[in-house]
């Protein structure tokens, strides 16, 4: 294990959405402070430092994590996956987000990235969940925009749940 | 599918803000050499400032300043204050605290890291004093001053009498009478203030970044506070923002502090809020106590009302409270034909976080007092709820309807609305339900609840707070001014700005709809850029996003600067069609002839024409570049001489309706039902309408059941993580129905009127009256927690 003086600064390399990266930062920087503003990956956002909100959720080697919770050093030599991997060439967004867009399931979009990191996890490990299943990951998650409504029809349409051509986050 | 206005158009938001590209406050770049701050704050609810010590903070490597109250008093004022009472905040506590979490000093570092350390080592002596939390007891003589040279915590009494309200209870059957507590909570967005500041002394100038939400009329508040000119205090919003709610207006103080640290380190300032600080002390919603009383017919005809409203807004009055004490005023007699009522408006400070907007905006404090009202009206009368709801509901026939205290209800169908939404078999169903639950011993109940939702509020409203006298000697306030401008570039393509700030609600979109529409294009083809600068922006005092102003607002000024371009593009098309310009319409991208279809020239080419071409403009006309449209509907009336007010432009109509369970183990309130019918005149885009809907239905249901801000009696917060304050995740919010009937605003071009604050308002009164009938109790305190209903019920006999 590597051991290092909690007032020297360090180098923490790391592969960010498949590119290795690195920055000096304290021992005690916070993965999400190092990521947003050592790297300049500023999608993952931060809501609460507290590990409750969710909106700080990333992926280290494909296991979705509060970045918040988590120091920069934990992710040394790991991969990072956050929000900005998800859209394929051109920007086109993939299952997960544009289903979010059928349903209207985001208004503020400052939660978002991190709902889509817990869920790109969790279908891959789950890819035929039930709506409760899919309820229980969700409440890891607080959205104060849109009553979850237009999240749990988006998941839904995402897991194949429903049809994809019957946006209902509009309705109910 | 159809991109027209008044369908369900994606969001052009969208595809940015699902891939990390969202450009929030604290993305932003910052100059070079920016320093971060941490705000030092008070640990007592209520202290003498005895001395500061930084010597040690200062000694650390890489701190750059402790800032005092003492510093910022000599460089700047304290914030100008609605009423005429010397109730003095600065953007640091001045020589006393007056609530657990207001700050006292300012680290400045260069680091945030580091700016936390040095906090610590700062050396804070105070003399704590006695702490006032309880409205009511910081009326009482024997309370402890808050700001003594008011010499009053209760620093505003106001009274109004519209009609006949003495001879309405004189005549009455019967007098029912209520007392009702709305508590505190706030509606926390997910990402918190975010202020960035730079000081540039060749001009005296401060240039600033924060993710301020407006009134704008906020704005000459910060830059008298900083001893400037407005053009002096620039101010610049961020394209995206993560949630506001009301709450982001009232990081302006700390605009104020981050461009006083940047004067004095000589060094650009970032602070960034962080949750525990926000809980803390950003924002609650004010606590009220009414007490409400009805004079009533043996049917159930309400004669008249009395109100006697307390609201409690905390340690300071900042701007611009004490605004949901009025916001609701001309409308203060709700869905309900009354003519006569009085009133009496108390403002108290306490030792509390003060208090400021949130959606909306007085809403819940009057209704659920109203509302819960109308319920033992039909409790004591023997009557049925609904009963007595539509028989005092304002007929069809009287609209534009002119409430007692001064509002305008530019039109509504309520007994439509309601039939509406019990019909489809919905009540039938509760009913037996009910029946079914109560045949089996459970606990089930009913609730009803109507509410009037206004939008777009008269700026004069406020004023309704001064005497007319003191009116008169002002000068009258009034008015509301919207602003967007549409520019055409050298191509032909279309932008658009707008005097509103992101917060979420798709604006980027509606105004691209609406844009659109009167051009002929759709709304891929139109850009709209959102982020603020008060230097560069059109904006008026009303500017910003608050009290639904942008549907009866932004989007009709959007609609008329859309207009005037068509118009004059028809004009410039007229000339080089040969035909005349009531003959030319732009159509799918295209400016034509109507009678010969064929004659037709692209919609770029004649939108590029007064950048290359003026010399093709039609004689006299201008060239066509840029229009802004400016609206400001004449309803929007100063307040009149007897005190009546037509307090916002448009008012919709919200009945919600629903069952409700008690959970015989837990006691948790758990809603079997909700239906909500919403009438707010013409939908501009349905999805995103219901998505505003069910946003405000799951802060309805938040504030019922499970948001409070819990300060104990010795003034101490216990509310300060999200393990404490309650924030309902998806298990908590319940499936809503919505239901929607479409009586147009004939004040404004577009018909449309504001619909986001109606469920704030109406699901706190709705679920509380379905308790009500449930536990047939008269007093239901929210949020109705497990701890709350097990003790109405232990109170009662109910429980097992």
């Amino acid at each position: 294990m590597r051991r290092v003086n909690k007032d020297q600064r360090v180098r923490i390399s790391l592969t960010l959405n498949g590119r290795k990266m690195s920055a000096d930062a304290e021992p005690r920087m916070l993965l999400s402070d190092f990521l947003r503003h050592s790297l300049g990956a500023t999608g993952t956002h931060v809501g609460c430092e507290h590990g409750v909100c969710g909106c700080c959720t990333v992926q280290i080697d494909g296991t979705a994590v509060r970045s918040c919770l988590t120091l920069a050093m934990q992710a040394e030599g790991r991969e990072v996956t956050t929000v900005e991997s998800l859209a394929g060439p051109g920007g086109k967004l993939n299952k997960l987000q544009q289903a979010f867009q059928n349903h209207h399931a985001l208004q503020c979009g400052f939660c978002t990235p991190g709902i889509l990191m817990s869920f790109t996890d969790y279908l891959a490990r789950n890819p035929k969940p039930t709506e409760e299943e899919l309820r229980d990951v969700l409440g890891g998650h607080i959205c104060r925009c849109t009553g979850y409504a237009g999240i749990m029809a988006a998941l839904k349409e995402a897991a194949g749940l429903t049809n994809a051509n019957e946006p209902t986050g509009a309705k109910s | 599918m159809s991109q027209r206005l008044g369908t369900s158009v994606a969001r052009k938001e969208d595809p940015a803000l699902l891939s990390g590209r969202g450009r929030y406050a604290d993305d932003l770049p910052v100059p070079a050499g920016t320093l971060h701050a941490h705000v030092i704050r008070s640990p007592h609810p209520h202290a003498d400032i005895v001395s500061i010590d930084p010597a040690e903070a200062l000694a650390k490597d890489g701190v750059w300043a402790v800032i005092t109250g003492d510093d910022i008093r000599k460089i700047s004022d304290p914030f100008l204050v609605a009423l005429k009472s010397p109730i003095h905040q600065w953007s640091l506590a001045v020589d006393r605290v007056r609530f657990a979490g207001e700050p006292v000093a300012l680290v400045v570092a260069e680091s945030r890291y580091l700016a936390e350390d040095a906090a610590e080592l700062v050396q804070i002596e105070y003399a704590p004093l006695e702490a006032i939390v309880d409205p009511v007891a910081a009326c009482k003589p024997s309370a402890p001053i808050l700001h003594p040279d008011a010499k009053t915590n209760e620093v505003s009494v106001r009274k109004f009498a519209y009609g006949d309200t003495k001879s309405a209870f004189e005549r009455a059957d019967r007098i029912v009478k209520l007392t009702v507590d709305f508590h505190r909570l706030s509606f926390t967005p997910m990402e918190c203030f975010v202020a960035v500041a730079q000081y540039n002394p060749a001009n005296d100038s401060y240039d600033c970044m924060a993710n301020f939400q407006g009134p704008f009329s906020t704005h000459p508040v910060m830059a008298r506070a900083l001893r400037v000119p407005g053009p002096k205090m620039r101010l610049r919003i961020p394209p995206d923002s993560g949630g506001s709610f009301g709450i982001k207006l009232s990081v302006f103080p700390y605009v104020v502090l981050a461009a006083l640290a940047a004067k004095i380190t000589g060094r650009p300032v970032k602070w960034v809020e962080d949750r525990a600080e926000h809980l803390l002390a950003a924002s609650s919603g004010p606590n009220r106590v009414t007490e409400i009383e009805a004079a009533v017919t043996k049917d159930g005809k309400i004669l008249g009302l009395k109100m006697d409203q307390l609201e409690d807004y905390g340690a300071f009055l900042r701007a611009p409270m004490p605004g949901p004490l009025y916001r609701m005023h001309g409308a203060v007699t709700g869905g309900y034909d009354v003519p006569n009522i009085d009133v009496i408006n108390r403002v108290v400070l306490t030792n509390k976080m003060p208090a400021s907007l949130i959606r909306g905006f007085g809403g819940p404090q009057l209704y659920l007092a109203l509302e819960r009202l109308v319920q033992r009206i039909a409790i004591e009368l023997g009557l049925d709820h609904l009963e007595v709801i539509k028989r005092n509901l304002v007929p069809p026939e009287k609209f534009p309807y002119h409430a007692a205290a001064g509002s305008l209800y530019d039109s509504g169908d309520y007994p439509r609305a309601v039939e509406t939404a019990i019909g489809g078999g919905r009540l039938d169903y509760l009913k037996k339900r009910r029946d079914e639950a109560r045949a089996a011993g459970r606990k089930y109940g009913i609730g009803f609840a109507v509410v009037v939702e206004p939008a777009m509020s008269n700026m004069g409203y406020l004023s309704t707070l001064l005497t007319p006298e003191a009116r008169d000697k002002a000068g009258p306030k009034n008015g509301a001014t919207s602003m967007v401008t549409v520019n055409l570039d050298p191509l032909g393509a279309v932008s658009v700005t707008a005097d509103v700030t992101v917060q979420g609600q798709g604006h980027e979109t509606v105004l691209a709809q609406i844009v659109a529409e009167q051009l002929g294009l759709t709304p891929g083809d139109v850009d709209v850029t959102l982020e603020m600068d008060t230097a560069k922006d059109q904006w008026s005092i009303a500017a910003g996003t608050y009290s639904c102003r942008f549907t009866p607002g932004t989007a009709v000024a959007a609609h008329m600067a859309a207009s005037q371009i068509a118009a004059k593009l028809k004009g410039i098309a007229a000339k080089q069609l040969n035909v005349l310009p009531d003959d030319v319409e732009l159509v799918g991208g295209r400016i034509r002839s109507r009678s010969n279809p064929d004659n037709a020239v692209s919609f770029s080419r004649i939108a590029g024409t007064s950048h290359w071409s003026p010399v093709m403009l039609p004689d006299g006309m201008a060239p066509v570049i840029s229009e802004t449209g400016v609206w400001n509907p004449p309803e929007l009336a100063p307040p009149s001489g007897d005190d009546r007010i037509n307090t916002s432009f448009t008012y919709g109509f919200v009945f919600d309706m629903c069952g409700i369970e008690i959970d015989p183990i837990t006691y948790q309130v758990k809603v079997d039902r909700y239906v909500s019918m919403h009438d707010a005149g013409k939908i501009l885009n349905p999805m995103i309408a219901d998505g505003q809907i069910r946003g405000a239905f799951a802060q309805g249901v938040a504030a019922a059941l499970y948001e409070e801000f819990v300060t104990n009696e010795e003034g101490a917060f216990l509310t300060g993580t999200f393990a404490d304050y309650l924030v309902p995740t998806v298990s908590e919010i319940p499936e809503v129905e919505i239901i929607h009937q479409e009586t147009p605003s004939p004040f404004t071009p577009l018909g449309a009127k504001g619909l986001a604050e109606g469920n704030c308002m109406s699901v706190p009164a709705c679920i509380a009256n379905a308790i009500a009938d449930a536990l047939g109790v008269k007093d239901v305190q929210l949020p109705a927690t497990p701890r709350r209903i097990h003790a109405l019920m232990a109170q009662h006999g109910g429980v097992r």
